[in-house]
């Protein structure tokens, strides 16, 4: 059974429709990636997915886990295994970083019948994979995202799917504003939780940060709609060639 | 249980504490006049100084009623008081002579065991003495004997009237004159009981002290008197909660609280302040009309109030400092929540007299429903207060768009070397924020109060352990429904 099945997905925000039709079906294990350039509706994909309510499904369908995620709260599909990692992650004042996600985590469990963790057990455990990430300890008391570089946000943005451990991991343009070292930390982190139980959706402008996550498969999102997909050879060809290759095949779906 | 879990089942329930104890009452019959200010001290068994202060401060409370010269200024609107409708006394029936607290009536234990109030061994545990006020009368006062030995007396303050009738003499009044304002000005003339401690020279409290105020009685004003005392070099930690029951009518609740700080003491204060609010469309509640006012008398002294103030349907109030000892130190940190139809003005006066002294002003007011939250501060630099110091940082924060939050700082500085420093911010709750919380897992109510919680830590981290806990409770517990 397919892990996620997005059928003819229409979405609009603020009035306006952005994804205009998508299909797009998602197995357990597998790596996809979305490229498109600006404003082609990559995010707003990521957005739906995760269940923001601004976001207006118009028409089509999602299934998620052999459920029906548009019937979902963003915390239900978040307890059902779907984890978006932020292209711009908000600042929480006040709240520890540890205290956020022990509370998250929790929900999680609690939500799958899994008993909850006390401070003891959940601190070694953060403590690793923060290790993982190569991000000082002293981000455990930090309040959440404040005052954190912005390297530093996608960091941590990995450091929470590591501790949630979702079934489907949605990456929003993790890649955007990372130095070159701070890619290669953000792909291990990403690679090492890599599993036949685990799907990415790697959403990306650019094809750099594929060189270190290998997708199985490469869509082309041009102006809300899927207009290409193939393997990860697809991503270099994009490359070298640029968006606009893709376009005679978009039918008018631009100018 | 988590805390999480709780918090949770908190955000669920009505105002918990809205039950009513049936007592048997020894009350007055309402109305005020001097005939009524005679009875009280009668049936208190006053001396002679108490009358003729009482009395006074019913004089000038009757003329200034007389030029309706009740205070107008606050932001808040509410019907006019009927003061001659109220019973300004009303006490449980004594038996007789309590000795412990097996003899206190079996419901007033039962009240306060629905409150939480763990009178007997947690609160031994805790470490944590209690003068619980029920009503008007204190029916039980434990750690008398823990206190006494380290010199501290605390006990209500009717009984430091009769046994320490000096002390009650030298201090009742020196901070907030019974002229102080209308309300202060009857409260001196009716207030029936409250706590008094003196904490000695060099002694440091052994233990933080608590009271528990509570209006049981229908159509009671509590008026509450509060006289805390250190003594050169002494340190007390005094903690104030309160909870009332649900009442249709408005009651009105009038305290005054002076605190002294001699030379070298500490007095730190914190209030969680949870009187009824009304329900969802603003009827009933409690008027919370209080005086509060701590005097750094000596050099070196330092007073810090800390409150959350998440009850009443109308609250007026303004600890404040008067700085009048060289480098003494004025802090004053809150958090004010407004919901469904509360009004709250609130805020502090640090009145620098001494040279060197420092204030510190952190306030965080929400406003949720239909509720009006103002801040109000006055930060005066006096002439001779060289060298002072003060910061200030005053933050709203809004929940929907029906609410209201408004700023009123006054600042009035007469010496060029002082340094004052203000930010103030307003701003409205993040929808991003929330989605952010709810995509890992966390949902919205519990995500707004995880907001709301870190957005207050700068106070909370100010209160005692315990006090933080029931505060974070007592803010999920307030903003239940305000989020759609």
């Amino acid at each position: 059974m397919s892990l996620l099945e997005i059928k003819n997905l229409h979405a609009s925000v603020n009035g306006v429709e952005i994804l205009k039709g998508i299909d797009l079906t998602i197995n357990p294990g597998e790596v996809h990636s979305i490229m498109g350039p600006n404003g082609s509706g990559k995010s707003t994909l990521a957005g739906v997915l995760a269940r923001r309510e601004s976001y207006e499904v118009t028409r089509g369908q999602i299934t998620f886990n052999g459920k029906d995620l548009l019937e979902m709260k963003p915390e239900e599909a978040a307890c059902e295994g779907l984890f978006l990692a932020f292209q711009y992650p908000v600042e929480i004042p006040g709240i520890s970083n540890a205290y956020f996600l022990r509370t998250a985590l929790n929900a999680v469990r609690k939500y799958r019948g899994q008993e909850e963790l006390d401070a003891m057990d959940f601190l070694p455990l953060l403590r690793d994979r923060m290790r993982l990430l190569e991000m000082d300890e002293k981000f455990l008391n930090r309040p959440v995202n404040e005052g954190f570089s912005g390297g530093e946000k996608k960091r941590n943005e990995i450091v929470q799917m590591a501790v949630l451990q979702p079934t489907l991991a949605v990456l929003d343009e993790t890649d955007s504003g990372l130095d070159i070292d701070a890619l290669k930390v953000v792909a291990n982190g990403v690679n090492s939780m890599r599993s036949k139980d685990r799907s990415f959706l790697v959403v990306t402008h650019y094809q750099r940060l594929l060189n270190y996550i290998v997708p199985d498969f490469v869509h082309v999102l041009v102006n809300g709609k899927i207009v290409k997909s193939g393997g990860k050879e697809l991503a270099l060809e994009l490359e070298e060639k640029g968006y606009g290759w893709t376009e005679p095949e978009t039918a008018g779906a631009r100018r | 249980m988590s805390s999480v879990d709780q918090i949770q089942d908190l955000t669920k329930q009505e105002y918990k504490w809205g039950f009513v104890t049936s007592v048997e009452e020894d009350r007055l019959p309402p109305g005020l006049n001097e005939d009524v200010v005679r009875a009280l001290v009668a049936k208190k068994g006053e001396p002679d100084f108490m009358l003729e202060w009482r009395l006074k401060a019913y004089r000038h409370w009757a003329s200034l009623q007389a030029k309706d010269a009740e205070p107008k200024w606050a932001n808040v609107h509410y019907a006019p008081i009927d003061y001659q409708a109220i019973s300004y006394y009303s006490a449980p029936k004594a038996k007789k002579e309590l000795k412990s607290l097996d003899e206190v009536d079996p419901e007033i234990l039962d009240t306060y065991a629905k409150l939480g109030i763990p009178l007997h061994e947690q609160k031994l545990l805790a470490g944590v003495a209690v003068d619980a006020v029920f009503d008007s009368v204190s029916v039980a006062t434990t750690f008398k004997a823990k206190l006494a030995e380290a010199g501290v007396i605390f006990c209500s303050f009717s009984e430091a009237v009769k046994n320490h009738p000096d002390l009650v003499k030298k201090y009742l009044g020196s901070v907030v004159p019974y002229t102080d304002n209308f309300f202060a000005a009857l409260n001196s003339a009716v207030f029936s009981d409250g706590s008094f401690c003196y904490v000695p020279k060099g002694v440091r409290c052994p233990m933080e002290l608590s009271t528990y105020f509570r209006i049981n009685a229908q159509n009671t004003g509590q008026f509450e008197r509060t006289l805390i005392i250190a003594d050169e070099g002494a340190y007390v930690s005094y903690l104030e909660g309160c909870t009332a029951p649900v009442r249709d009518e408005n009651q009105l609740h009038a305290a005054v609280v002076e605190l002294i700080a001699h030379d070298n003491a500490t007095i730190k204060y914190s209030t969680v302040q949870n009187w009824y609010p009304g329900d969802k469309e603003g009827k009933g509640g409690i008027y919370n009309f209080v005086t509060k006012r701590g005097k750094c008398l000596g050099k070196n002294s330092k007073i810090s109030w800390t409150q959350v103030e998440t009850g009443s349907a109308i609250t007026w109030k303004y600890p404040s400092c008067i700085l009048q000892g060289d480098n003494s130190v004025g802090e004053f940190y809150s958090v004010a929540l407004t919901n469904n139809y509360q009004q709250a003005d609130t805020g502090t006066k640090m009145i620098h007299i001494g040279k060197n002294t420092r204030s510190t002003i952190v306030s965080k007011g929400i406003s949720a429903g239909h509720g009006q939250n103002t801040y109000r501060g006055g930060v005066k630099i006096l002439k001779g207060a060289k060298g002072a110091r003060n910061y200030t940082q005053c933050d709203s924060l809004l929940i929907g768009d029906k609410c209201g939050a408004h700023t009123f700082p006054y600042i009035e500085v007469k010496n060029a070397s002082a340094r004052m420093e203000h930010e103030a911010s307003t701003s409205k709750i993040g929808e991003d924020q929330i989605f952010y919380l709810q995509q890992r897992g966390i949902s919205k109510e519990e995500a707004v109060s995880m907001i709301i919680n870190g957005f207050c830590k700068a106070v909370f981290r100010e209160l005692p352990m315990e006090f933080a806990v029931e505060a974070q409770k007592l803010l999920s517990i307030s903003l239940e429904g305000s989020v759609g």
